[in-house]
């Protein structure tokens, strides 16, 4: 388990994405993925008219929520805190991981066991502890496999989504201890459930993300198939959640719409196995259940959406992956390609807030603009406007009040910025535009034959002859 | 200033709150109801289990233990996990089990952990109600029936009495009242544990229990 993830930068995106559109193997199990999760979840919604009523009313929950942000994120802190849950606010990555640090050595805790949480992969959570001694051990099959093969998860619902079962079977054989190889998928999940289920027992601390909490009642959703998050919550004698702070809503009544709207749009199931309602600690009187219960809230960039009126629907999100199982792109190219915890069209909108549009701009370029995220999207959030916004930023002259995020101007260079702006000159007078047309169709034969992308595979784009004005100064005659 | 705090003024900054009215919910779930009898209920319940693998019996409250012990036999299991002081757990340890030992839930968990998880077969839960339009069934683990009674035993017994069987989790909770408390934990379950983590091929028995075993207790003589 001592592997290192490695982190990618986002800059190295081309060369990563060319990688695998080079590897047949890994195009045909993301296009088999990807067809599967699609089929699954349009069976689920064979109701036109229901599915975007219910779209509709889950948006309003989210924009409704977020527009009472501040409001109920306090009242959920005020709720927890009376059911003897503790709150932790963290600014960032490294402040997470050290509130999580400071609760395992308190509780001399050698070994943590972890449900599936996105956000914990976001914070690097299995790192941080591991340099400090801390065994951090992923419990949800995909996870385990994943962290096993030292990789980083390629979706945010399957994380093993690029692996083959072969692959995985080789996986086992060569990393578990006493294993030979099966392709059977019945015997190598029997396999990880014995393993894992000596894992939950020894465990001192459970970690796990949470898909809503719920002010009104201090409430903490969960939801799985495995059970592996139950386990986590219920049997060590510690556990933390941790979230982003958008994840709140204001009312359980708030929660049955979205959970339909996220399991069906997820996985095409009308309800997951478990849906785990945590409100608190184990009482005096139970005799089961964590004796702490901690909730890790986190921002890392997400206030940075929220305060730009666009932007904000960003984190309407409920991290179904529905957008990225219908990408085009994504299919293609696969989650590792993008080099963010979260890949697809929500990674390539949220991960600027996260880790700076200097860092992730190339994300919002790779994108067809076709819409099938924003028609999926089951809060619906417009994809596409914000990546069209975010390719805006990145062009956006720094330190003027057009760059509003953190790495703002980053794909800014002088020569396309200038061509651009003679380009403007040029459309926007018409006097200008004569000459420079006249120009163009008379010295054709100059056109270069190396256009840069577009003669990749194109052949070289060349002015007509004539314009448009010349051919109907001839009609005329 | 503290994290907290600085989050917060950053979240307070731009002026949003008054854009939004509160979602109708409400009146969501109001015009999306079902005109169904309670055998219709009952009916969406069973074929949403059943298609996740869970087997469902018709019992009575005179045959349900016998029912159980039947079922328990057919699969050679060696013990039953019940709660404490539940009026179901009193008649289930009321018959001659046989073979079957039962046991009671009557220490913490961190005395006897090991045994829980590697020397019982099976649990029964009574659950308080279920969600016939997505096939879950409600549980609020407590004192009596502790939260690892329906996630350790590789088998979950459920006792499920038919009235309390409620159209949707919107009407459940509010016909409930949850919003005014709820328990440390509630649990919806929707059949036994599993994954599609490995090439998306469905597999049972992931972490928790690899077998659901519905006990769907009819109190209105329909069965009798």
């Amino acid at each position: 388990m001592s592997k290192v993830v490695q982190i990618h930068l986002a800059k190295d995106f081309k060369a990563r994405s060319k990688a695998v559109l080079d590897n047949p193997g890994q195009r045909k199990n993301f296009r088999g993925a990807m067809d599967f999760l699609q089929a699954k979840r349009r069976a689920q919604f064979t109701d036109q008219e229901e599915l975007q009523g219910l779209r509709e009313l889950g948006a309003s929950i989210r924009r409704y929520s977020l527009a009472n942000l501040p409001r109920l994120l306090e009242q959920l802190e005020a709720n927890l805190t009376t059911n003897g849950v503790k709150v932790h606010w963290a600014q960032n990555s490294a402040d997470a991981n050290e509130i999580a640090l400071q609760i395992a050595q308190r509780v001399q805790a050698k070994r943590i066991i972890k449900g599936k949480s996105m956000v914990s992969e976001e914070v690097g959570f299995n790192h941080a502890m591991e340099a400090a001694g801390i065994e951090a051990f992923e419990s949800d099959m995909g996870e385990y496999i994943v962290q096993l093969a030292g990789e980083a998860p390629s979706h945010i619902i399957m994380p093993a989504i690029h692996k083959t079962k072969q692959e995985i079977a080789q996986l086992f054989a060569d990393e578990v201890p006493g294993v030979t190889y099966t392709e059977d998928v019945d015997a190598l999940i029997q396999i990880g459930r014995r393993l894992l289920r000596r894992k939950f027992a020894e465990a001192d601390i459970g970690l796990s993300g949470v898909n809503f909490c719920v002010a009104e009642t201090g409430t903490l959703c969960l939801v799985e198939n495995e059970g592996n998050g139950r386990m986590c919550t219920t049997v060590p004698r510690v556990h933390i959640a941790i979230t982003g702070i958008e994840k709140v809503v204001e009312k359980l009544a708030h929660v049955p719409p979205l959970l339909s709207l996220l399991t069906r749009s997820a996985t095409g199931q009308s309800v997951t196995t478990y849906v785990n309602m945590i409100s608190g600690p184990r009482k005096a009187d139970e005799k089961d259940g964590p004796q702490e219960v901690h909730l890790i809230l986190l921002d890392n960039g997400r206030t940075q959406a929220y305060a730009d009126d666009e932007l904000r629907a960003t984190l309407q999100c409920i991290r179904c992956g529905a957008c990225m199982n219908h990408c085009p792109v994504y299919a293609r190219i696969g989650g590792h390609a993008y080099g963010t915890t979260y890949p697809g069209p929500i990674g390539a909108i949220i991960s600027p807030h996260m880790m700076g549009l200097d860092a992730t701009y190339p994300l919002a370029f790779a994108s067809t603009l076709c819409g099938a995220c924003n028609e999926v999207c089951p809060v619906k959030i417009p994809i596409t406007d914000i990546l069209v916004r975010l390719r805006n930023e990145a062009q956006a002259k720094p330190e003027t009040e057009d760059a509003t995020l953190r790495g703002s101007g980053a794909a800014r260079t002088v020569a396309a910025s200038t061509v651009w702006s003679m380009w403007s000159q040029v459309y926007s007078k018409s006097g200008l535009y004569k000459l420079a047309s006249w120009f163009m169709s008379r010295g054709r034969a100059l056109s270069p034959s190396e256009q840069g992308a577009w003669t990749r595979s194109r052949t070289p784009l060349v002015p007509a002859p004539k314009r448009l004005r010349d051919l109907m100064k001839d009609r005329k005659l | 200033m503290s994290a907290r705090e600085d989050i917060l003024n950053r979240l307070r900054k731009p002026n949003v709150a008054a854009q939004q009215l509160s979602p109708d919910v409400a009146g969501w779930y109001a015009t999306h109801q079902r005109d169904e009898d309670m055998a219709q209920r009952t009916a969406r319940l069973r074929a949403a289990l059943e298609a996740v693998h869970t087997e469902i019996h018709d019992v009575t409250p005179a045959n349900w233990t016998s029912v159980l012990l039947s079922v328990a036999a057919a699969k050679g299991l060696r013990q039953v996990l019940i709660g404490t002081n539940t009026p179901h757990g009193a008649e289930l340890q009321a018959c001659q089990t046989g073979a079957l030992q039962v046991m009671r839930y009557e220490q913490s968990i961190d005395s006897w952990r090991d045994l829980l998880f590697d020397g019982v077969d099976s649990g029964l839960t009574l659950a308080r109600g279920a969600v016939a339009e997505t096939g879950s069934l409600i549980l609020w683990p407590g004192p009596s029936e502790p939260r690892l009674m329906s996630l350790v035993p590789s088998l979950h017994f459920v006792l499920l009495d038919v009235a309390t069987i409620h159209s949707d989790f919107y009407s459940a909770m509010t016909a409930e009242g949850w919003s005014k408390g709820m328990p440390t934990n509630a649990v919806l379950i929707c059949g036994p544990s599993k994954t599609a983590d490995i090439q998306q091929t469905l597999a049972y028995g992931a972490h928790g229990p690899k077998e659901l075993v519905v006990l769907l207790r009819h109190t209105d003589g329909s069965l009798t």
